[in-house]
């Protein structure tokens, strides 16, 4: 029982993590393109200036949370996805020090270097996070030790790269949806003109991974078993189309929800469709990481419910908070700002 | 090399890396703090500009502290699977409630507290850097309690192959952890309070923006001064507390070979780990080793010869390391009292100033060799008593390590000269006028 309560918070904080970290991400992918001039990039910047460094802890907390709650999964996969692992977080740190560093030395080519870097450290996370979650859906060689007979081209598989570019696809929208939301004036009319033309994208993308899924993957055997989880994949599409719809009212904030909760719903998809394996092995199922040969002991688990079901309702709470506090747009007087990136 | 000797490497490089930075963070936000706190007492716009001020450098330094946070963490996972498998159960839980209960907040915050000097009263926006400070410090209890478990472990049963819990208040009330977070958090404060002094030096040496500077060299030496003396007595706790736990790390630091009683204390010794011996042992003090060590003259205390050979940690670099650090250790409280005593008209001090300016990187020296110590002088356990380094490393080609120990340090370098240079260039700007 406290395994399968485990495994769903599991799923829940990397849900989390994508669909909060996910709209920064997929912002920096699109700075290059969306941005013309150094006040569209001060924007973008602002944008996501109180709010980048909260949303990334969520990552933390999903490592965190791995390594408490299902030890040998998290000892299993990032020895398993060691290069990619490590790419991810050199990316990170890339992306993070870009927002500290760009406005420090008054110079263009300063101000270049740090948006390549934010650029590279945003679109890499979103691809290299898609291509390892494909790669765990779809199974991860792993023998009977626990140790992963493949290397980092072994992730580069025609599925998990089909995941990357989900990713991508997935979080460059929720990207523009929240900068729609966030400025006003030209940039917002690119911002919004992005969502609409990347909206069919995503759809389109959505649906041939979910058909790729069926056939590489046996993810869809829960949902034959329990019908009742279709629910998932469905608050998955209606957040499309809820998103879809208010684009077209410009309500951007409801269409930033919409992808929201398409991107909860695609990410519990896989994981629901996973359970109870954290870590198929692709050599023999029997070799397979779950919830409950890989987890923690009883009392370690009750522990760490005990402090999830006490903490994590406060962090949503205060993070809630700041998000309504600071939902404001992205004007000339806030980029006059002291302070401002 | 191997990938356990690689692996060791580039988990040195990436904690000591991260250790560069941490500090400060753990200090400025409780001076910044402070600051604005007399800001919102005074309504002096002084006191608002320095919390600008050491606010922004503050953040400059955040920055890395943050990023290189992450890949610590995710690093147990990939190079050390094998321990992470066998202590999960206790030290991944810890690291989980660090951030959920510490890391969120300070995070979160943060980024409130940059974006809000004009949006919320004074009071609620101390508020928020208080809330900072707080997270920052609780986050280094978590982590060091982690530490603690590493260096003495308690509260645990093994079973299942693996250390599970079985005392959760036990691990979290851990004597080792409580003096090993006190010795460091009082470190991070003594550095912090040096870099504001440093930095107050070089402004009063140029007769730049004097009142400011002086009112946060106050502060700042203040600050430095309740924990460099606060230094010393829990130093000597925490080394208690070693000689108790870790006995062969206490003999490795004292390069003691030999078990007697009454031990004393060299004030200068030439260790000789080859013939297992000292080369060169001048000016003893009587039984003073067994005094500190066990609280009594004639105490026994255990030497290296104790230990089976492979059970001693590498004897040189621990020693090295402890007297730098107890060396500096003195110094910064003689330091900071004779600054302190002269805080009020320390701009008519150039001498001190000029010391105190060249004095920015003494305390980083001392917590890096701390560290030194506590980890280096852990070996060959990776948990002490419980399991060696070299049975926790993960399945790994040394090639695999190679490279992305090669990036590790490539990376940390760019990364640390451009923080450093950013550190420099708006200290040495001073605070926004009026």
């Amino acid at each position: 029982m406290l395994e399968t309560i485990w495994f769903i918070l599991w799923g829940v904080l990397w849900a989390v993590y994508f669909m909060l970290d996910g709209f920064d991400l997929g912002l920096g992918t699109l700075l290059p393109f969306i941005a013309k001039d150094d006040r569209d990039r001060r924007v973008i910047y602002n944008a996501m200036g109180p709010f980048w460094d909260g949303n990334e802890v969520w990552l933390i907390t999903a490592g965190g949370a791995t390594f408490a709650a299902f030890p040998v999964a998290y000892a299993v996969m990032f020895n398993s996805l060691y290069s990619a692992l490590l790419l991810l977080l050199f990316a990170l740190i890339v992306r993070g020090v870009s927002f500290e560093f760009r406005n420090k030395v008054d110079s263009p080519g300063w101000r270049t270097l740090w948006d390549f870097c934010l650029f590279i450290g945003s679109f890499l996370p979103a691809l290299l996070l898609g291509v390892a979650f494909a790669n765990i859906f779809e199974g991860l060689p792993i023998d009977g030790n626990g140790n992963f007979q493949g290397g980092f081209f072994t992730l580069l598989n025609p599925y998990g790269i089909a995941g990357g570019v989900l990713f991508v696809v997935a979080f460059v929208i929720h990207g523009a949806n929240w900068l729609a939301a966030k400025s006003e004036g030209e940039i917002h009319e690119r911002a919004a003109s992005v969502a609409k033309k990347m909206w069919p994208v995503f759809l389109v993308v959505t649906v041939l991974f979910l058909a790729y899924t069926y056939v590489a993957t046996d993810l869809f055997d829960n949902y034959f078993k329990y019908p009742y989880l279709w629910m998932i994949p469905l608050l998955a599409v209606a957040g499309m189309l809820i998103s879809r719809g208010s684009m077209g009212s410009g309500n951007w904030w409801r269409a930033w929800m919409g992808s929201s909760l398409a991107i909860l719903g695609i990410t519990f998809f896989g994981v629901a469709g996973l359970y109870p394996r954290l870590l198929p092995s692709s050599i023999d199922p029997a070799f397979s990481v779950t919830a409950f040969n890989g987890s923690s002991s009883q009392l370690t688990l009750k522990i760490m419910l005990g402090v999830a079901l006490i903490m994590v309702p406060i962090v949503i709470a205060y993070q809630t908070w700041v998000y309504i506090f600071l939902r404001g747009k992205i004007t000339d007087e806030e980029l006059e700002y002291e302070e401002a990136y | 090399m191997d990938v356990v000797l690689l692996s060791r490497l580039q988990f040195a490089v990436a904690s000591l890396f991260h250790f560069l930075f941490v500090p400060l963070t753990l200090g400025l936000s409780v001076l910044t703090a402070i600051m604005e706190t007399r800001y919102v007492q005074t309504g002096d716009e002084d006191y608002k500009r320095m919390a600008k001020f050491w606010g922004k450098l503050f953040l400059i330094n955040f920055a890395l502290g943050v990023v290189t946070g992450i890949t610590l963490e995710f690093q147990f996972g990939t190079n050390w699977s094998s321990y992470s498998k066998y202590v999960g159960d206790i030290f991944g839980s810890l690291l989980a409630i660090e951030a959920t209960l510490a890391f969120y907040l300070e995070s979160t915050f943060i980024g409130v507290w940059l974006f809000t000097w004009n949006k919320v009263s004074p009071r609620v926006h101390a508020m928020f850097i208080w809330l900072v400070a707080l997270a920052s410090n609780i986050s280094a209890l978590w982590i060091l309690i982690a530490n603690g478990w590493m260096q003495h472990p308690v509260g645990y049963v093994l079973r299942n192959g693996r250390a599970e819990l079985a005392d959760f208040v036990a691990v979290i009330t851990n004597k080792f952890a409580i003096y090993e977070f006190l010795h460091t958090v009082s470190g991070a404060y003594i550095l912090a309070g040096f870099f504001v002094m440093g930095v107050s030096a070089y402004h009063l040496l140029r007769r730049n923006e004097v009142t400011f500077f002086t009112k946060s060299f106050r502060i700042g030496v203040t600050f430095a001064l309740i924990f460099a003396l606060f230094e010393v007595f829990n130093g000597h706790l925490h080394g208690a507390e070693v000689a108790e736990t870790q006995p062969a790390k206490l003999a490795a630091m004292e390069s003691h070979w030999e078990t007697r009683n009454g031990a004393p204390m060299y004030l200068f010794v030439v260790p000789d780990p080859e013939n297992e011996r000292n080369s060169v042992e001048i000016l003893p003090i009587p039984g003073m080793l067994s005094l500190l060590a066990h609280h009594s003259p004639s105490a026994e205390v255990k030497g290296l010869k104790e230990f089976p050979k492979d059970e001693r940690p590498p004897v040189t670099m621990t020693f090295l390391s402890f007297r730098i650090m107890v060396a500096l250790g003195f110094l910064f409280a003689l330091l900071t009292f004779w600054a302190w005593l002269k805080r009020n008209t320390i701009v008519e001090h150039p001498g001190l100033l000029r010391l105190l300016l060249f004095s920015i990187p003494l305390p980083y020296l001392a917590i890096e060799a701390g560290w030194i110590v506590a980890e280096v002088g852990r070996q060959p356990w990776l948990v002490y008593g419980l399991m060696k380094t070299s049975q926790g490393v993960s399945t790994l080609a040394p090639s695999q390590v190679m490279i992305s120990l090669a990036a590790f340090v490539f990376f940390y370098s760019a990364l640390g000269l451009i923080d450093f240079y950013l550190l420099a260039k708006y200290a040495r700007k001073g605070p926004v006028a009026h």
